[in-house]
């Protein structure tokens, strides 16, 4: 293998072989620190690992589509929890009193259009504006979180329909239905970035914009699709969550950006756009979910948690770095 | 000045929009609200934002190297929530140094992977947010930390004492900007600091120690952190965790406003300080006219994204962006 294979190889793998150091560390120090008597690498214990990575996971995947083509949202949580607001408020609608159980996909519906509504607002503003969607995005980050807070206060909103929580918590082929949906995106997500014309333009564009503008793609518009694309994939994160759990505080999906970001970050995808897998970016978000989960088995608290990731993202950056010494110059933000 | 074409006052309008649109709400509130601009209400504002605006002056250094800091809210927790336990430990005298040199560390930490080691800065300071809040949690053990002996200290006196009738906040927060403002506008490292956001490589080839520099510069906004955790800690004896939390965000939002270009290589302290007083006085207005106190979030991101956009559309020389 020549030398710039291998360190391909070995960055684009590096993620799994984070993964199952994990798995061994935490299979191994649980025998000796777990309060439980439960294995770790139990099978029910890694299906509710899955399940639990589908929240991150389905925007992360959006995520990495923005990053690829060299921008940032960092309004994600927001709309995550004003989807979450609209999904559950709408199913006690009066208008709809008549519909039965025939409501959730109306309101499904609905929150997903919330989405998609909140991310062509981001799309367009940087589009048309011309202002970093790092600026713009930090601005509908307080903005949408202002509306969550306006439309109901500092009270929960919450809706509780059974044959939605009855769908939510079932298992099809061993799987739940939350961990399909994460498959689900992830697979039509893949397929956009690596079988289509839309997912070679995105990689050209983060690339060398100019050269894009040069080659005829038309970036704004473009760029608004995927705004539009990673408002629908928030608001489905919270669909998919929301119809379990049934009630949603205003606070909810604060610093989700963070986690999906260090997601994709781990996953390997660069803040300059260019470069970036889908398949790497689920590894990442089985990784920090491996590790929440991980940490929380051996005893370790919430705060060990906070300290360990963010000191991991700042690793794998350095890493990353001294792995790619001859790569492109770190574009400033 | 008679020879100024329609183009030229465009710009000048673009220039001073964020001017403009700051004398409308005041004129606005005012009519609304008499006690808008009453001595007190004026005097509360400002006391409030000081805490805000002694961290904006730091991250005012970082942003004119060309970096970024989201780390400085939960830092601003740290801070605090060590300078009250220590309080109680140690006694004020010794607490205060040692949480201003705890944090320094943190600080100096973030000037070395960004400075030393390159790293961008935008997923350092996202790491060390989320390190630094852990780092909070395990140091506090998740409780909240109350000085027991509220009545028998003198600690209150940053964050509640006034002299010459002006509370203390504002003085420290006025001192430090025109301490920082010497030192940005006036002195070699100011100059230095402007060099490495403007051109990087340029002030390389020219014998600029870039990586001494962006390390300094996070020293810097480390020191403001540690005097706006001093205030916080002061002025309520006592603190949750994640008193800093989201403040990241609103630090920005100042410099941001103040005009400073997150490209790096432009902005002041002065405008910093406008910045500020803008989502300060907006805040304050909007509770006045008896609006939510959530509307400040809404308009907040209207302000900023039509205050960066007039910025560059003024650069440009047009409204709309250029992008196909």
């Amino acid at each position: 293998m020549e030398a710039g294979k291998l360190s391909k190889f070995l960055k684009n793998g590096a993620i799994w072989g984070f993964i199952v150091l994990e798995l061994i560390f935490f299979s191994v120090a649980g025998e000796f620190l777990s309060l439980s008597d439960k294995a770790f690498m139990d099978a029910d214990n890694m299906l509710l690992l899955l399940k639990q990575s589908a929240p991150i996971g389905i925007i992360a995947m959006g995520m990495t589509i923005i990053m690829v083509n060299g921008n940032i949202d960092l309004s994600v949580g927001a709309i995550f929890a004003l989807s979450a607001v609209i999904l559950l408020d709408s199913m006690t609608w009066e208008v709809f009193a008549g519909l039965g159980d025939w409501v959730i996909p109306v309101s499904w519906g609905l929150a997903l259009l919330t989405g998609i509504v909140l991310g062509a607002i981001n799309g367009l503003i940087v589009w048309k504006t011309g202002v970093d969607a790092f600026i713009v995005t930090l601005g509908s980050m307080l903005g949408f979180r202002g509306l969550v807070f306006m439309y109901n206060g500092e009270n929960p909103t919450s809706s509780l329909n059974w044959t939605l929580v009855d769908f939510a918590e079932a298992q099809f082929l061993g799987l739940h239905t939350a961990t399909w949906f994460l498959a689900v995106v992830t697979l039509v997500i893949w397929y956009v970035m690596t079988r289509t014309v839309h997912g070679r333009n995105a990689y050209a564009i983060g690339d060398n914009r100019e050269a894009a503008v040069n080659a005829g793609i038309k970036v704004g518009p473009h760029m608004l699709i995927n705004f539009m694309i990673i408002g629908f994939l928030a608001a489905l994160s919270a669909v998919v969550f929301y119809s379990e759990s049934g009630s949603v505080n205003p606070n909810d999906g604060q610093l989700y950006e963070l986690w999906v970001i260090t997601a994709v970050v781990l996953g390997g995808t660069k803040l300059t756009g260019g470069s970036g897998s889908i398949i790497s970016t689920l590894g990442g978000v089985l990784a920090i979910q491996l590790l929440r989960k991980g940490l929380g088995h051996i005893g370790a608290d919430t705060s060990t948690v906070n300290l360990v990731i963010g000191l991991i993202l700042i690793a794998v950056l350095f890493l990353d770095r001294q792995l790619n010494t001859k790569g492109k110059e770190e574009l400033k933000i | 000045m008679a020879s100024m074409s329609k183009a030229d006052i465009g710009r000048i309008l673009a220039r001073q929009g964020i001017l403009i649109a700051f004398a409308v709400f005041i004129i606005g509130f005012t009519l609304a609200n008499e006690r808008f601009l009453s001595p007190d209400n004026v005097m509360g504002v400002i006391r409030s934002s000081a805490i805000l605006g002694v961290m904006a002056l730091g991250v005012t250094f970082v942003v004119i190297s060309g970096n970024l800091d989201l780390s400085v809210g939960s830092m601003m927790s740290f801070s605090t929530i060590v300078v009250l336990d220590l309080h109680d430990k140690i006694g004020p005298a010794l607490a205060i140094p040692a949480m201003f040199a705890m944090t320094l560390c943190l600080g100096a930490f973030i000037g070395f992977l960004v400075g030393y080691l390159k790293l961008n800065s935008l997923i350092v300071t996202l790491g060390m947010l989320s390190a630094i809040h852990g780092l909070t949690l395990t140091y506090s053990g998740g409780q909240n930390m109350d000085i027991v002996d509220k009545e028998g200290t003198w600690f209150g006196v940053f964050g509640q004492g006034s002299a010459l009738g002006i509370p203390v906040p504002i003085l420290i927060f006025v001192a430090l900007a025109a301490l920082l403002g010497i030192v940005l506008a006036k002195t070699p490292f100011g100059r230095k600091v402007y060099a490495v956001g403007g051109n990087g490589t340029a002030a390389t080839f020219s014998g600029i120690k870039r990586a001494r520099v962006v390390f300094l510069c996070y020293v810097m906004s480390a020191f403001c952190v540690a005097t706006a955790g001093l205030i916080q800690a002061s002025r309520s004896l006592g603190s949750q965790n994640t008193v800093g939390q989201g403040l990241e965000l609103d630090v920005l939002a100042a410099v941001i406003l103040g005009g400073a270009s997150l490209l790096g290589g432009s902005g002041t302290i002065f405008k910093t300080v406008i910045g500020v007083l803008i989502l300060g006085f907006i805040q304050n207005g909007l509770l006045l006219v008896g609006l939510q106190f959530y509307v400040q979030f809404v308009v907040t991101w209207v302000i900023i994204i039509l205050a960066v956009w007039l910025d560059i559309a003024a650069k440009r020389g047009k409204l709309w962006s250029n992008i196909a």
